[in-house]
């Protein structure tokens, strides 16, 4: 619980770490939403981990066009609202699905209307995508994948031979370099630093991204780096370019650590958005109109 | 324990059966993975883990409980690609006779008129997990087909590529097939109680092979009193902690003490991952 004002124990932290007066990476959340361009690449993580759904929100209301989802490695919710408000150009997916509460229905209409162009992939494809990347190499070779449709219809995946060992084929896959990771965290400190636990596919995100954006429930008075037990779930400020404060930034799905998924609201809008009006009825309750999502 | 009645087996739900069944899959095995949204596999698991002397581990994705990573979502593909999983489970919107599975799609890619979720890791753990059960709740002509539209993961591969795992078995709503890595495809092991080879027959697309002895075909065995005790007692409290509805609803179990629900064989009711 933050006691006193974010200004206050701004002011107490930069006094007590000989910090400079002015932090300029905290923002708010429409201004982070803001430092998302049209066109952007961005990384979202899977259902289970925690997403930025507040920052996805603010996205939508913003009318972000034209972006390349790279799902972590699978999407949601979150991936269907963008694709339903027309935010999504290019889908990078393992799969797509409202976990028990059925298909994702805006994804399946644009699908099937061909208005969405999708890469098919595999979870540890992305992975290793993404790990290419924070090691800041050109592509990572993987195992599995070959003779699989999913691998007939990448053209930018490419089989080599093993260079150490003959007849060996192996898939190389390019690395995954979002421009913006956006990741939802539990704590952040005044020092940029973000606790994300044992979801570490978030730090990966980080590592690969050339952005980080970040959500945060509570932004601490404090150091994370501090608490040695705290520290190992730690991102580190080196890769967070800026932080908004998002209580409860993550619903209606669940937060590691914090809250559970609301199945009450996911059932309600796999209801609605099983056709293009109910969508549209969902994003004016829930999305676009921004009082209505803060009660 | 709970008490024995010779009523227990008239009372196995189709689950029940399938929990046992694929137990008996997966001995010997060191490891065990489990994805989401696979109630019955996971109870498979946890059966096999107890019978095991809990000498296998268990690895139920989606649970807190029932899983121990710490390294991220890649983890369970690192240890798939180190051979430290043997067992594993995929199902498919379609199944096709060489153990093709589709995942995609049906329809011509990538506009398909029917869309699922996506090939998820089944591209890469078809491959590397040694035994992989492939599970489907809905056998029809529709699932189990010719020649699969969109192939996320193949059944089998050139002999130069690196693939030590594969199919191992196919277990339905009607019966259980295991897999022939070397003449790629199904033969059918056993029908379970109430269902037979024709209706097997009318209700696949692909050509399976069948036991020497086609008018003995054996029957699925129904778990026994003491097996389905401890699916209703120790297995049922273990997997509530991912499934709870399942436990309870299918396996009858209440955290107070666990009442049997009466639901006879053939009334499946869960989940297609």
């Amino acid at each position: 619980m933050l006691g006193l004002s974010p200004i206050l124990s701004r002011v107490s932290y930069q006094k007590r770490y000989h910090l400079p007066m002015t932090i300029d990476f905290i923002t708010d959340l429409a201004s982070l939403a803001a430092r998302v361009p049209d066109g952007a690449k961005i990384a979202l993580v899977k259902t289970t981990s925690g997403v930025p759904m507040e920052l996805v929100r603010a996205m939508i209301r913003r009318g972000v066009r034209g972006l390349h989802v790279v799902c972590v490695p699978t999407g949601g919710l979150a991936v269907d609202l963008l694709i339903g408000a027309g935010c999504v150009d290019i889908l990078e997916t393992s799969g797509v699905s409202l976990d028990e509460f059925g298909q994702a229905p805006a994804f399946g209409r644009a699908v099937r209307s061909g208005s969405l162009r999708i890469l098919d992939t595999t979870c540890p494809a992305v992975y290793a995508g993404l790990q290419a990347s924070e090691k800041g190499l050109p592509f990572m070779p993987l195992r599995g994948l070959l003779g699989s449709d999913i691998a007939a219809h990448r053209g930018d995946w490419k089989v080599i031979d093993n260079p150490f060992e003959e007849e060996d084929p192996i898939a190389c896959l390019p690395a995954i370099t979002p421009d913006f990771s956006l990741v939802h965290a539990l704590q952040a400190d005044w020092q940029g630093n973000l606790y994300i636990g044992d979801t570490r596919e978030i730090l990966l995100m980080a590592h690969a991204a050339r952005n980080t954006l970040a959500t945060a429930e509570r932004i601490i008075d404090g150091n994370l780096m501090e608490d040695s037990v705290l520290r190992s779930g730690v991102i580190p400020n080196i890769y967070v370019s800026e932080i908004a404060e998002s209580e409860d930034g993550a619903r209606p799905l669940g937060m590691p650590g914090g809250y559970v998924v609301d199945g009450k609201h996911l059932a309600l809008y796999a209801e609605m958005a099983r056709d293009e009006s109910g969508f549209a009825e969902y994003m004016a309750k829930f999305v676009l109109d921004r009082e209505a999502v803060a009660e | 324990m709970t008490t024995v009645t010779p009523s227990l087996i008239e009372s196995c739900h189709l689950e029940e059966l399938l929990i046992d069944c694929i137990a008996g899959l997966l001995e010997g095995s060191r490891h065990i993975a489990v994805g989401v949204s696979s109630p019955i596999p996971g109870a498979a698991a946890l059966l096999a883990r107890y019978l095991s002397g809990s000498r296998a581990r268990v690895s139920v994705l989606g649970s807190r409980q029932l899983q121990s990573f710490t390294d991220g979502g890649v983890e369970i593909f690192d240890l798939a690609a180190q051979g430290r999983i043997d067992a594993f489970f995929l199902s498919g919107g379609q199944i096709d006779g060489s153990g093709n599975i589709n995942l995609v799609g049906v329809g011509e890619y990538p506009t398909q008129r029917v869309r699922w979720s996506g090939s998820f890791g089944s591209a890469y753990l078809y491959y590397l997990v040694q035994r992989v059960i492939l599970f489907r709740l809905e056998h029809s002509r529709r699932t189990m087909v010719e020649r699969v539209d969109f192939i996320s993961a193949p059944g089998s591969s050139d002999e130069n590529v690196y693939r030590p795992g594969g199919p191992h078995a196919l277990i339905t709503n009607l019966c259980l097939f295991t897999f022939d890595r070397a003449l790629q495809r199904f033969r059918l092991e056993s029908i379970h109680p109430g269902h037979s080879l024709e209706e097997v027959r009318d209700n696949t697309g692909f050509y399976f092979d069948l036991p020497q002895d086609i008018s003995s075909i054996p029957v699925t065995p129904v778990p026994s009193d003491a097996r389905l005790s401890l699916i209703r007692g120790e297995i049922a409290t273990a997997i509530s902690d991912p499934y709870p509805r399942f436990a309870r609803e299918i396996l009858g179990y209440a955290s107070s003490g666990g009442t049997f629900d009466s639901n006879t064989l053939g009334n499946a009711t869960g989940p297609v991952a």
